[in-house]
């Protein structure tokens, strides 16, 4: 299977603030558990709409729904800020307070793997 | 029964003229002036239902003054404690957090912290050339967003204050004005622009600069392509810079958080400057909740610094990079946290949440959410703006006040903190008996 170096970006989306307080729900899942990719690097990669990816950084890995569009030129990946994205994020300031969220070099290939829901994603924290 | 000049507690806009339908105290509809995020949140969800304690791994529910009494128990043992949040508030509560910050000798700090903290560092530095929403609407002919996606971060910013607005001097709205985006990706923002300017990310520091060039006369020194951007575009927006009769650069996160953080800011606010050299220039952060600028402005008035203030040596410490909570709980240096109004599962890099895993942690929120999945207290809250009144600070500093449109039997987060610093003060005393 085909993987790529991604640059990757978080950021808020209409979808993720409509379910800023209702973060436990389906609707927050869907909208905030995917990856925005430009369509070429869907095709490098050998992903469709909606089937999963992993993405891994030097901080971690997640898996999430693939997405077209975005906006993203060849290269840029974005997830919307959320647990998901933040699985993958470096908690580096460089002296700032400010942790990188958007600027990680990340790799990306189709999972088989499912989607995490929020609850499980927060128990890869526990213990 | 319609209620008007209903006040929107959820980004830093603040619209002020919402309309909102209420019957048999809910809030039925919101019939005018919300964008759809405003509205979601006016229309409600899911509460937490009753305060709680983790027993055993499991949340149990308990009464209110049981949870408090613990969550002052836990603040008052611990050496390190960190009080974070503050910005999905009112300033009434930031001012209650903040004595009890002194109180316990914690690190209070907001979420600017993971958000505009680098723009306050910035300004810190050389100042910030800004102006009101109402000069933006009624003056700006030139609106830059820079690394902002207001479309769907602050859905009524562009009608209400900025490219879609009509002003006074601008009556004829978009069409007396011209709207710049300079974005890594073609958000939607970017598609309405007249013009689109995409940068390579990461590369923001190094445009400034040669727009400040520019703006200064230095063309000579300004190489072929800047950061993914041609010289001839980069001269084409230095002439529509120069040709405005009043020019915006709003920025957002996109700036913040790349490389280069709060030198970035540094940069586009000399950049503003060298404008000033032909016409008159404004620049704004596009400032996320809706109070996160008034957090800053009730902790400088209180400590001095607006954000990442330790009070753990009995005066303030503000040095971000080391009293900021990502660095703290990055370090494994807190031993306990108290979050009010936010939401660190959901926002902080995994990292911090390891450490969160492993210590007590209060959670004071109308809302459940990835915090409460570790969270040991869980204290409900009413809705500030919805069911609770309180002032605020727009973007543009301007105070607001939050109304209050339906009842609850949930406490307003300055009560809540009250209670929890009146209950630490009487363990401290008895303590020191």
């Amino acid at each position: 299977m085909e993987r790529m170096n991604a640059r990757l970006i978080s950021g808020r989306t209409i979808a993720q603030g409509q379910n800023l307080d209702n973060k436990l729900s389906e609707e927050y899942y869907n909208a905030v558990a995917i990856c925005e990719m430009n369509e070429k690097d869907m095709e490098k990669i050998g992903v469709s709409a909606d089937e999963n990816v992993e993405v891994r950084t030097s901080y971690g890995e997640v898996v999430v729904k693939a997405k077209e569009g975005g906006g993203n030129p060849e290269g840029i990946a974005f997830i919307p800020m959320g647990p998901w994205a933040n699985a993958v994020v470096s908690g580096d300031t460089h002296g700032a307070g400010m942790p990188q969220y958007k600027g990680i070099d990340a790799e990306i290939e189709k999972s088989e793997e499912k989607v995490l829901p929020v609850k499980e994603l927060m128990q890869r924290y526990m213990g | 029964m319609e209620i008007t000049d209903v006040v929107c507690a959820l980004c830093g806009c603040v619209c002020d003229d919402l309309v909102v339908e209420v019957e048999d105290n809910e809030v039925k509809k919101v019939k005018k002036g919300a964008c759809s995020v405003g509205k979601s949140k006016l229309m409600g969800h899911g509460r937490i239902k009753s305060p709680a304690i983790r027993e055993n791994g499991s949340l149990k529910e308990c009464s209110y003054d049981d949870a408090i009494k613990k969550a002052a128990g836990i603040l008052a043992a611990a050496r390190r404690p960190l009080l974070y949040g503050w910005s999905s508030t009112v300033c009434e509560a930031d001012k209650v957090g903040i004595e009890l910050a002194e109180e316990i000798g914690a690190v209070i700090d907001n979420t600017a912290s993971v958000c505009h903290g680098p723009s306050v560092l910035a300004i810190q530095d050389v100042g910030l050339p800004s102006c009101t929403l109402g000069e933006v609407k009624n003056r700006a002919d030139l609106v830059i967003y820079w690394g902002a996606n207001p479309t769907d971060a602050h859905a009524n910013h562009m009608k209400r204050y900025s490219y879609i607005s009509k002003g006074y001097w601008t009556a004829e709205g978009k069409k007396d004005k011209k709207l710049i985006v300079v974005d890594v990706r073609e958000t939607k923002t970017a598609k309405v622009a007249d013009v689109f300017i995409r940068i390579e990310q990461g590369k923001d520091f190094l445009v400034f600069s040669a727009l400040r060039a520019l703006l200064l006369g230095y063309e000579d020194v300004v190489p072929e392509e800047v950061g993914g951007v041609s010289k001839k575009d980069l001269l084409e927006t230095v002439r529509l810079m120069k040709e405005a009769k009043f020019g915006i650069t709003f920025f957002g996160m996109g700036v913040t958080q790349s490389t280069g953080r709060h030198n970035n800011i540094v940069n586009a606010i000399q950049m503003t400057r060298a404008a000033h050299t032909h016409t008159k220039f404004s620049i704004m952060p596009m400032r996320g909740h809706y109070n996160v600028n008034g957090f800053n402005q009730v902790c400088t008035w209180e400590t001095g610094y607006p954000f990442s203030v330790d009070l753990s040596r009995g005066y303030a410490w503000y040095n971000p990079g080391e009293t900021s909570s990502t660095d703290l709980l990055v370090r494994r240096e807190c031993d306990a946290a108290l979050f009010i109004a936010t939401d660190p599962g959901a926002h902080f890099p995994g990292e911090s949440i390891r450490h969160l895993s492993k210590i007590p942690v209060i959670q004071i929120d109308p809302f459940a959410n990835p915090t409460t999945e570790f969270a040991d207290v869980v204290i409900p809250a009413a809705i500030s703006g919805v069911e609770s009144e309180g002032s605020v600070y727009r973007m543009d500093n301007i105070p607001i006040r939050l109304r209050k449109v339906v009842d609850t039997e949930y406490l307003p987060d300055e009560e809540i903190l009250e209670k929890i610093l009146e209950e630490v003060r009487a363990i401290r005393e008895k303590e020191g008996e």
